[in-house]
């Protein structure tokens, strides 16, 4: 069998046992990428020679006996975390000269752990897409492919790059950010698993901010057991970060096994929407039978002001990111373009540096917080969002965990959907509410739709309670018996 | 009271001024960042990646500069907010790394207070404080060391700052000048802020404007980053002069940012009215709200310093000084121990004469400060209990603070070296007095003829003869016995 | 609500980006189709609701005051576009 066949679990133990070495597997993991990125631009700056060396390090802890579950473990780094001497772009052209000389507090805990970085991978323009087509380093190739079609699709976003590199046998693993959906959509349309923790639960710092008080780091891998093994390492306090929680970091992998006998799971009614592509709404309905089956109580719920989640959300996210992205003025870091006075200066700098989707998230952020609007969009946004998280409170004093699909849809086309942007956003219908509320949620790949596309189901949690996440996902996974492979992958 | 006014063709206008003092906090530290909070340093050399606003960097705050708002707070005799909250003040510019300010816009951490002002005719008034709040301080852009290029210097950006905001209670540039000589004598007495405005670390935003009395507030122009008392008294008269001519020309005053020229003696507006701005206030959502306990507070209550007004009180209580003295003995820290050094367990209102009168005297002719004087307080101490156990009289006793503040010497040690005892002997004093009426029968006459005014000057004779070391109250005695 | 092409300039201007008039004429019917979305919320009732403004449920935490950063000017300068010596430089300021 290939070495990229291996999950994380399956490749940790086989670097214990000696079976195989770090150098070996990154090794394979480097060909691959050297093989197919060029196709799928999955990575926009890969680092073969920095894995090289990690690996090599990799392989004398192992060796000494010093090594941890990751030691060795080839990943890539969705490039919006800050990774000190290697170019952070946010995928981005105004970052595109920029070296950070400081590391990220996620990235640093994985390097330390012995994880092997194979490179920095694409993500949609500061990480504000669903499709990863706003990266100024070019799209991302979804490996899977329509059944009988050569249609290139979408891998999701805006960690598309991330989520296709894991599906198609590019890295082990990868780390993800989501605001909005932006691990847990991607990872349903290409076939993967992908976890948003609790805010607070994994560090902000040194990621490039798009909204900080939606943005949360979370693994993104192949099986639910190998987003636990990364979690262990990627989640933890940090007092670099005022929003980081300071709360004990449970063994994820303990939490996997617990079974849902007894645990009772919610069925948000309103998650049932007009229009919902029915297959969408089988699969969602097959979940909930193996749930039943696997000796869970199914509860009927009702989490009234979701629907507004996303009117929310497209109120609140653009009005943080067009105050994070002011930092962006062509004066410190980053690209500049000359101007004939300091106005000019910058907003030549801005006009040039940032895509169509940022500059108009960058307007409406603008003009959501100006004067004269904030009451009316801005505060009554942040209402409805405490009504949301009311919603969620009330909902967890009957349930322990919340099932609902994904996305509303299998991956889709390169250039469908594209005609206005209201019609993308909707994406990110069912995972918005949780990022509002800020619970923990995964996606996990639960079965293919009459295309052959994967699709997802989303669990959600309790704040902090990623556990009974974990082992709803666990039993999804195990009931769905998910194997099957994308059309394009590294073999 | 007099009122202070302007006097308009169309009549009489009063003037109407609100501060905004933004006072440095005193911290090791920057308000969001470990990076050094010092004034000065080599270029760039007192910033952090959060400081210059890189990617991905947070802010995490200083307890201390939280510490230090609160001290400033209770100094002002304001209402602590348990709950505040910091907002983005969103606006580009080159020395703003992150292209906002993260302050207090919604929720400040100190509500509303009241300070207490002296003006020169001894009146005092009362001037509300609406808030306190605390935010960053901005870098620094230079336009003179580059022929095309202006250059930035971020040292300062994320420097904590205490934004102290007045209500609209000022009457006048003295009041005006009165009330910032009055939060600096707070800040300082506090240990909050150094209160130097040649650096920076104090300056104000004054809000002008006029009416004629009996009006509701007309519209007001900002006259931003003033740097000395004198230049906001100066920057008041000229502005409202300027406001009243509009008004009496059939113009309309425009609010706006305005600087003020001390070269010219003049405001000139700052901005166009296109570029007028829109900070786009938001909840800084990096930051959680700043919760602080009531016992907290409590705590660091007892441990204020006693600030002026209450010292004044005390010092005229204490040592039965008049309140006009007090105030000068209080007018800063450093001067009220001096005073209390030497005046505790002495006679206090001699202390506060030695003190205003010759001790001042001699600072202001050598240029020294009370920490550099070579007069300590315990050498003033000590001349006075040489005085008072009549080891030497009161005129020697200038004689020997001459001397001790050229040489620093100790008094009993200048009277000791110098033979400067008082001379108590009365055979002595006697064979003095005796001598001058002997060498002034001509003048005995006259005195005993009736020319009572001589007396003094046998005392005179005779305390010259001892080169001014008799005790007078022992010659008195002597002369008036020897004339009978 | 409805963005005229003159607001979506002065929102431009504030925003320091830099549009043309094609640019402009996009941008109003998009971000008018985005406010237009946005403005189902005036259906919801929010009376006696605190807003939300972020995701962690807790209090502000301080750091003591220590000196822990600093002294990295060239870092600071490292991906600076144009300097001047240690400052960072840009088109002269006339104020
Ligand atoms: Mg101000
Ligand atoms: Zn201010």
């Amino acid at each position: 069998m290939s070495l990229l066949n291996l999950t994380l679990a399956q490749a940790s133990k086989a670097l214990h046992a000696g079976e195989v070495s770090a150098t070996e597997l990154t090794t394979a993991y480097i060909k691959a990428v050297e093989e197919l990125n060029p196709r799928l631009n999955a990575f926009i700056t890969p680092t073969p020679e920095l894995a090289l060396a990690q690996a090599r390090d990799a392989d004398a802890r192992l060796k000494s006996g010093t090594a941890t579950p990751l030691t060795g473990i080839p990943i890539a780094m969705k490039d919006l975390f800050c990774t000190a001497g290697v170019r952070t772009t946010a995928a981005s052209k105004i970052l595109s000269p920029f070296v950070p000389p400081y590391e990220s507090t996620v990235s640093a805990k994985l390097k330390a752990a012995g994880a092997v970085t194979l490179g920095k991978a694409n993500l949609d323009e500061f990480a504000m897409g669903s499709s990863n087509i706003t990266s100024a380093y070019g799209p991302v190739e979804n490996p899977w492919k329509r059944t009988g079609s050569d249609a290139k699709l979408v891998p999701g976003g805006s960690s598309g790059g991330s989520a296709a590199a894991v599906a198609a046998r590019l890295a082990l693993a990868a780390t993800g950010t989501d605001t909005g959906g932006s691990i847990r959509q991607p990872a349903a349309f290409t076939g993967i698993a992908g976890i948003k923790p609790t805010y607070g639960r994994c560090s902000r710092y040194g990621i490039v901010a798009f909204a900080s008080s939606l943005d949360q780091a979370g693994p993104m891998a192949r099986t639910v057991e190998d987003n636990a093994m990364l979690l262990n390492v990627m989640a933890g306090f940090d007092e670099k970060d005022s929003t980081s929680a300071n709360v004990a970091v449970p063994d994820f992998t303990q939490a996997l096994t617990r079974g849902v006998a007894g645990k009772r799971i919610g069925i948000p009614r309103e998650y049932r929407l007009d229009g919902t592509n029915p297959e969408i709404l089988a699969l969602w309905d097959q979940g909930i039978a193996w749930l039943r089956e696997a000796g869970a109580e199914v509860i009927d719920i009702s989490l009234p002001h979701t629907k507004y989640g996303l009117a929310v959300y497209y109120i609140v996210a653009p009005a943080e990111a067009s105050s994070n992205l002011a930092r962006y003025d062509g004066v410190r870091f980053g690209a500049r373009e000359d101007g004939h006075d300091l106005i000019d200066m910058y907003e030549r700098t801005r006009a040039a540096g940032f895509g169509p989707e940022v500059k108009r998230r960058i307007m409406i952020g603008t003009y959501v917080l100006s004067h004269g609007y904030y009451d009316a969009y801005y505060l009554k946004a942040q209402k409805v969002r405490a009504l949301i998280l009311r919603d969620f409170q009330q909902a967890f004093t009957q349930v322990d965990a919340i099932l609902t699909p994904t996305a509303p849809s299998a991956a889709f086309g390169l250039g469908e959907k594209m005609d206005d942007p209201v019609t993308m956003y909707l994406n990110d219908v069912f995972t918005v509410p949780a990022s509002l509320a800020g619970v923990p949620a995964m996606s996990v790949p639960a079965g293919l739709s009459s295309e052959g596309l994967p699709l997802g189901l989303q669990i959600i949690g309790r704040h902090f309670d990623e556990e009974t996440v974990f082992a709803v996902s666990a039993a999804i996974e195990k009931a769905a018996g998910f194997n099957a492979l994308p059309e394009l992958r590294a073999k | 009271m007099a009122t202070y006014t302007l006097e308009g063709r169309t009549g009489t206008w009063e003037i109407v001024v609100g501060l905004e003092i933004h006072a440095q906090v005193i911290s090791e530290s920057k308000l969001f960042s470990g990076a050094s909070a010092t004034y000065g340093g080599a270029p760039n050399d007192h910033v952090s990646f959060v400081d210059a606003g890189f990617p991905g960097m947070l802010p995490v705050i200083n307890a201390e500069c939280v510490a230090q708002a609160v001290r400033t707070g209770l100094g002002l005799k304001a209402q602590i907010n348990l709950e505040s909250r910091f907002d983005r003040k969103n606006y580009f510019y080159a020395d703003l790394p992150n292209g906002y300010q993260i302050s207090q816009f919604q929720m400040p951490i100190v509500g509303t207070g009241t300070v207490e002002i002296e003006l020169q005719d001894g009146t005092i008034k009362h001037i509300g404080i609406t808030r306190l709040h605390l935010e960053q301080d901005a870098g620094k852009s230079m336009h003179d060391q580059h022929p095309a290029k202006s250059v930035i210097d971020l040292n300062r950006a994320g420097v904590a700052l205490m934004e102290i905001v007045s209500e609209p209670d000022i009457r006048s540039p003295e009041e005006a000048g009165a009330y910032l000589r009055k939060i600096r004598q707070i800040v300082r007495y506090l240990g909050t802020c150094d209160g130097n405005m040649e650096e920076g670390s104090m300056r104000a935003d004054v809000n002008v404007s006029v009416r004629k009395a009996g009006e509701p507030f007309r519209t007001r122009c900002e006259i931003k980053n003033v740097n000395s008392v004198r230049f906001v008294m100066h920057a008041i008269e000229a502005e409202a002069i300027r406001q009243i001519e509009v008004w009496e020309q059939g113009g309309e005053v425009v609010q706006e940012t305005r600087l003020y020229d001390p070269s010219k003696g003049e405001t000139r507006s700052m901005r166009s009215k296109e570029d007028a701005h829109d900070y786009r206030y938001f909840p800084e959502p990096d930051l959680l709200p700043l919760i602080i306990e009531q016992s907290w507070v409590d705590e660091l209550k007892a441990k204020l310093p006693e600030l002026p007004d209450e010292k004044r009180a005390r010092f005229c209580a204490e040592y039965g000084i008049p309140f006009y003295d007090a105030g000068v003995l209080v007018a800063d820290q450093t001067t009220a121990d001096f005073y209390e050094t030497v005046a505790k367990g002495r006679d206090g209102k001699l202390a506060a004469n030695w003190i205003t009168g010759d001790f001042f005297a001699a600072l202001n002719r050598t240029g020294a400060s009370i920490e550099t004087s070579p007069v300590s307080a315990a050498a003033l101490g000590q001349l006075l209990d040489l005085i008072a156990d009549k080891t030497i009289n009161g005129r020697i006793a200038k004689d020997v603070f001459e001397e001790m503040v050229e040489t620093g010497a100790m008094p009993a040690e200048i009277v000791e070296k110098k033979g400067l005892r008082q001379v108590t002997d009365t055979g002595a004093i006697d064979e003095a007095v005796t001598k001058v009426l002997a060498d002034n029968q001509d003048k005995v006459a006259e005195y005993k003829s009736g020319k009572d005014k001589l007396f003094g000057f046998f005392v005179g004779q005779v305390m010259k003869a001892m080169q001014g070391k008799g005790n007078p109250a022992l010659v008195n005695e002597a002369v008036k016995k020897q004339l009978g | 609500m409805s963005l005229d092409a003159a607001t979506v300039r002065r929102i431009a201007r504030l925003a320091r980006i830099r549009v043309d008039d094609a640019e402009v004429e996009t941008l109003q019917s998009e971000l008018n189709a985005i406010l237009g979305y946005v403005e189902q919320l005036a259906e919801v009732n929010v009376e006696g609701i605190t807003p939300l403004s972020g995701g962690a449920q807790m209090a502000l935490r301080h750091r003591p005051d220590q000196l822990s950063d600093g002294g990295i000017a060239e870092q600071i300068l490292a991906n600076a576009p144009d300097r001047v010596g240690n400052f960072f430089a840009v088109p002269k300021v006339v104020e």
